[in-house]
């Protein structure tokens, strides 16, 4: 019987793999790793790629967004990531986040805006216009 | 008589609402079996990155990480409070910001200042008067992970830059559908209680740097913390909602009940009176 080590593959959300696997590839952010059965214990980050592994049923591919891989001589975790991160996407959102509290604070609460009504209104809007320049051409 | 019709409307006004008390309870129960397990399949992330950290804060000796080194003094501590976003929970937020607040006085007696960030309308608008430092609000049902990156990257930022030395999570911990305990959890410095369980120690191999691995999943840790934490409050929202909107109904259904007992009374009268109107006015005329 050929080697094997436990796979698990989670994120955040959900449980996305677990099961025994023969071999496995996974995107290092220094390059692709493959891991095999009794491998010594290692940590990497991983990048946005492919994550290729082998099971008795055959090789399989998933794509992870990033995240972290954790490996055991016998154990295999990847922590994925949902999203692709990048540094300045995080700087945003914090950025985003401090600015809300803000305009909270001041009360004007972006929340309290209905933007379908406004939408419904502008549409009203937009409509009344037209009918207006239509019958305007059929006086004229 | 005027107070039969009255008492009619009210008991249809009050049907109306137990109707809508009812359908609330409905909604809250299918929701909160979807948001337990939203709640379940966040688990093994979670408590597979603790195992990670828990090693690695025992086995690495080359880079100590600010996440796991204990402050000597405390002078600013950050909160992170979440909460529902709607109210009709019970006295779920209640009981929730009251624990922040006798936290919050404790630092202050100590003359400990206090940050904080929050999610959910409902502690923005209790604790926008403490000076809220970011916050997420209308994150709804199924909140990703992306919707939480912002605010808590504002916290673990002032931690990093020294601004705070503390950082503490109060959620509602959900015990069963039945009950929810408001809890208070300190995030940063990693708790070292977290580490007894690990028998065997060993040191990783690391790539690219440790130093790097080790803070991308630091950041990552604590954000599937923060991540856990609103999934189980939506969880708990949900829950005490349905317990909430039963009571309601229930209450609902006893009010007419004691109307209809009121009104049959009150029609009772009326024949009667009617009828002893017409045998005297009948006997009047003999």
């Amino acid at each position: 019987m050929a080697m094997t080590m436990h796979l698990d593959v989670v994120s955040a959300e959900e449980s996305i793999f677990s099961g025994v696997v023969q071999e496995l590839l996974a995107p290092g952010t220094m390059g692709d790793l493959g891991i095999l059965p009794g491998h010594s214990q290692l940590i990497s980050t991983l990048k946005a790629g492919e994550l290729k592994y082998k099971t008795d049923d055959g090789e399989s591919l998933l794509f992870v967004a990033g995240g972290v891989m954790e490996v055991q001589p016998s154990i295999v975790t990847i922590l994925a990531d949902t999203i692709v991160r990048a540094e300045d996407l995080d700087e945003k959102a914090a950025e985003e986040a401090k600015k809300r509290a803000e305009d909270a604070l001041q009360g004007k609460d972006p929340q309290d805006l209905d933007y379908e009504a406004i939408q419904a209104e502008l549409d009203a809007a937009k409509a009344q216009i037209e009918m207006i320049h239509r019958i305007g051409r059929t006086l004229r | 008589m005027a107070g039969l019709k009255e008492i009619r409307s009210q008991i249809g006004s009050i049907q109306n609402t137990k109707k809508i008390t009812k359908a609330m309870e409905m909604v809250a129960a299918s929701k909160m079996r979807k948001a337990r397990e939203r709640m379940d399949a966040s688990r093994p992330y979670a408590e597979k990155m603790r195992q990670v950290v828990s090693h690695m804060a025992l086995g690495q000796l080359e880079y100590q990480h600010t996440f796991v080194k204990e402050r000597e003094t405390v002078k600013r501590v950050g909160y992170i409070i979440i909460s529902s976003d709607r109210g009709l929970c019970g006295g779920l937020n209640t009981n929730l910001f009251k624990k922040a607040f006798q936290d919050i006085a404790e630092w202050k007696d100590k003359d400990v200042e206090v940050d904080i960030a929050v999610f959910g309308s409902k502690a923005l608008s209790v604790f926008r008067r403490f000076g809220v430092v970011a916050e997420s609000t209308g994150l709804g049902d199924k909140p990703t992970t992306n919707d939480l990156l912002g605010t808590t990257k504002v916290m673990l930022d002032a931690y990093e830059e020294g601004r705070i030395d503390r950082l503490f999570l109060v959620e509602n911990e959900f015990v069963n559908s039945m009950t929810q305990t408001p809890r208070v959890t300190q995030m940063i410095p990693i708790v070292a209680a977290d580490m007894d369980e690990i028998k065997y120690q060993w040191d990783y191999l690391y790539e690219p740097e440790s130093k790097e691995v080790v803070d991308a999943l630091m950041t990552r840790y604590i954000e599937s913390l923060v991540y856990q934490g609103v999934v189980e409050n939506i969880a708990c929202e949900m829950s005490a909602r349905m317990i909430a909107m039963k009571s309601a109904s229930d209450n609902a259904g006893d009010m007419i009940d004691k109307l209809k007992l009121v009104y049959n009374k009150a029609r009772q009268a009326s024949i009667t009176q009617e009828i002893s109107e017409i045998v005297s006015g009948a006997a009047a005329v003999e």
